[in-house]
């Protein structure tokens, strides 16, 4: 079997094409927006200044590093480096840096925040970094409301203040509808956090639905059902399938849009001039105004042949001024604490994204216990998975809210019992 | 000049074929002595070699394997790291209080499904086979430019099942063109794939769009290998062209609706791509079909598990073998009863 194990791996390695020869490094990357091009370009610079060592940058969907790179890995294969977000289920895959990179001290003291992020629970590696630091929060049509004549909501706007305000917007201006949030569990985990809802257990294992999920599941539908929020974005879709909302967004056709900070370099290329907007921070629930932190790290993998080479490029990408340089051109948030504590000139015109950044760098001060252990947590994306899914079902009328807080605890259950089954 | 055009046509084809004579005259002393050990089953059997070699590496192989994962559990990926855990997987998918009411299932999104494939099925075969029919015999008839006719429906034959699922989603959506065109014209749009008979419509529509072509070409090769003189005598004695379709053009068009049939029923029971490009399985999960929810519980969700979707695809499969069987079945019989049997 171990043969078989061998094989299989062999011919998932060559049917992604990714084989590399040695001192080769290969990068599987993705791109929410321009970061594919600004690493490009780091690259290239990385090769010039070592010659010996030839990277491959792999442009890939985002859908096969959530779908593919998964079964690579557990071959026993993949790229030597990979961009991900599903770092902590993940784990167990990464390479520890420590003996590879020149100077283990300034990774700790730059990186080391969210290294816990990354690395199995009780683990002292070094994985990687995070090239970015995301929050989610909100944005909101500043022309639309203008054009109405409503205020955006103050700062510490609650969500049913932020719906109400972006419904008389929608009503005057004839919009398809007030809000829109993505569909995705990760998402509506923050006003899930901010109305009191804690998913982790005592014993770090997924609890039952509680009453701050469910008080904020019942706003969801009731919002569905009331036109407020865009139906199409959650109802059009089965599963836990990600549906994002920033098209209705930058096409003027909702006031009020709840996604994360990584959509700023986005919004600021795809709307332009066309009309002015705001990033909000996260509305309040009835115990915080949290936002949910993480983001997608940059890692290395455990199967590489060439883990000196690895090193090398990590060292190089996680320098100082090349972090700089990435998260200014990228307009990303950075998790680098020097780059923080310095100057950050973001590279662009827009004043809308200099005061959007702004805004979510303000937010991250009002991030809640419960949302920043998230993280951290291996069963996030497994409580994600059966939030979206069963809520979508109750907003098609296909059960009521009630059935669908039993259908999630049962899906969690059932995910978690398959997962820790043991031979 | 046409003598030195066969000369060297003649040349060309001894050598090309220099080298199959080559390769049959090695072969030539081995084959006999196997066919004198063997008889002629044994040769049946050395010609089919290759073919059931390739059948059992890449169809019967993974079966086996499928079959073998169904019987497991765990997150893990490769069979030796999973856990044995006998029947359980295929009890989870029949723990069901009514497998009427999907509601009261353990796994209540697979009945879900199930019931939603069944359907689909039903619709979509009735439909596709009808408007093949009709398209076949359309274009049976002497029209004017036949041939581009005949191209135009069999172009969305060549396109990729995803660009189909996103042609359609532009029109279809809110913003989409259709919504478009009924606004200039003064209508309230329609939110096609957000509202649940309208998506599951849509969904079947636009399979039967994207593939009718392919079946109504089976079906016009029917239709045209049909005796003329039949409709002749038919004419000269004075039958009406209804009377014509029900006793002549069917009748001997049924081999071919039973392989149009069959293909579609097949291809039903499979649907994925396109629908699930369309609408992602929604509204709620109204277009969620079987292979839609094999691919989320073994592939698409973040934690895996493969062993359920594999009891789930060992069932689907079985399905199909009885569908194929009753195909077989039918086929037989009809050849038994036109005498070739």
């Amino acid at each position: 079997m171990t043969k078989m194990k061998s094989l299989l791996g062999a011919v998932a390695l060559s049917l992604c094409a990714s084989t590399a020869m040695a001192g080769d490094v290969r990068i599987m990357w993705y791109s929410d927006g321009v970061e594919g091009d600004v690493m490009k370009d780091l690259v290239d610079r990385f090769m010039k200044e070592n010659p010996g060592i030839n990277v491959i940058l792999d442009n890939v969907a985002y859908k096969v590093v959530q779908e593919q790179l998964p079964v690579e890995l557990e071959a026993g294969s993949g790229p030597d480096i990979a961009r991900v977000t599903n770092i902590k289920a993940l784990a167990d895959h990464w390479l520890d840096l420590t003996p590879h990179v020149a100077d283990p001290a300034y990774w700790q003291a730059n990186f080391g925040d969210q290294f816990d992020w990354m690395r199995p629970d009780g683990s002292t590696a070094i994985p990687g970094f995070m090239t970015q630091i995301t929050l989610t929060g909100g944005f909101a049509n500043k022309t639309l409301f203008d054009q109405a004549g409503v205020p955006l909501p103050g700062e510490n706007a609650t969500w049913d203040e932020w719906v109400e305000a972006a419904g008389k917007v929608q009503d005057s201006q004839k919009l398809n509808a007030a809000i829109a949030i993505d569909r995705s569990g990760h998402r509506i985990s923050a006003p899930n956090v901010s109305f009191g809802s804690n998913y982790i257990g005592a014993d770090r294992l997924p609890g039952p639905l509680d009453d701050g999920a469910k008080a904020f599941a019942e706003k969801l539908v009731k919002w569905t059902a009331d036109g407020r929020m865009n139906k199409e974005i959650w109802v059009s879709a089965a599963g836990t399938t990600y549906r994002p909302a920033i098209d209705d967004f930058v096409n003027a056709q909702i006031a009020y849009y709840y996604s994360g900070s990584w959509q700023i370099s986005a919004l600021s290329t795809k709307i332009g001039k066309n009309f002015d907007w705001v990033a909000t921070g996260s509305p309040c629930g009835s115990t915080a105004c949290s936002g949910l932190p993480g983001g997608a790290a940059l890692v290395g993998i455990k199967y590489t042949k060439n883990a000196a080479e690895v090193g090398k490029v990590m060292d190089f990408l996680g320098r100082e001024d090349i972090v700089r340089e990435f998260t200014e051109r990228t307009l990303f948030l950075p998790a680098h604490k020097g780059v923080i504590a310095g100057k950050i000139d973001f590279k662009t015109d827009d004043a809308n994204v200099k005061a959007a950044l702004e805004n979510f760098v303000a937010a991250t001060t009002k991030v809640h216990l419960n949302a920043g252990a998230l993280p951290a947590w291996k069963w996030g994306s497994v409580y994600y998975g059966a939030l979206v899914t069963r809520i979508s079902q109750v907003m098609a009328g296909e059960m009521p809210l009630a059935d669908a807080y039993v259908k999630i605890d049962e899906d969690i259950k059932a995910k978690v019992e398959e997962a820790t089954k043991k031979q | 000049m046409a003598n030195a055009l066969t000369t060297l046509n003649e040349k060309a084809g001894a050598m090309i074929m220099a080298p199959v004579r080559l390769l049959a005259m090695a072969f030539d002393p081995p084959l006999r002595v196997w066919q004198k050990w063997t008889g002629q089953n044994g040769m049946a059997a050395f010609f089919l070699a290759p073919n059931l070699a390739v059948f059992g590496i890449f169809v019967l192989f993974p079966l086996f394997i499928n079959f073998a994962y169904s019987m497991t559990g765990g997150a893990a990926l490769f069979l030796e790291d999973r856990v044995y855990v006998g029947a359980d997987q295929y009890q989870r998918l029949f723990t069901c209080a009514s497998y009427l009411d999907p509601k009261g299932c353990a796994e209540d999104l697979f009945w879900t499904a199930v019931w939603n494939t069944g359907l689909f099925v039903v619709l979509q075969v009735a439909l596709m086979t009808i408007v093949a029919l009709i398209t076949a015999l359309v274009l049976n008839r002497d029209l004017r430019a036949r041939s581009f006719w005949r191209a135009v429906f069999f172009f969305p034959v060549l396109l990729s099942p995803v660009v189909v699922g996103l042609i359609w989603r532009w029109i279809l959506q809110r913003q989409g063109l259709l919504n478009y065109g009924m606004i200039e014209m003064g209508f309230e749009p329609i939110s096609w794939l957000a509202e649940r008979n309208w998506a599951f419509t849509a969904a079947i529509l636009v399979s039967v769009w994207a593939h009718v072509g392919f079946y109504a070409l089976i079906l016009l090769a029917g239709l045209q290998a049909i005796p003329r003189d039949l409709y002749e005598a038919a004419e000269m004695d004075g039958t009406r062209p209804a009377r014509m379709f029900w006793r002549i053009t069917l009748p001997l068009l049924a081999p071919n609706l039973l392989v149009v049939l069959v293909l579609t029923l097949i291809r039903a029971v499979q649907i994925f791509d396109e629908v699930y490009v369309l609408t992602g399985g929604g509204p709620g999960t109204s277009t969620l079909f079987i292979t839609q929810y094999i691919y989320e519980v073994g592939f698409a969700s973040l934690l895996r598990n493969p062993g359920l979707a594999s009891a789930a695809s060992i069932l689907m499969g079985g399905v199909l073998v009885v569908l194929t069987l009753i195909q077989l079945g039918i086929a037989r019989r009809n050849e038994m009863r036109s005498g070739k049997g």
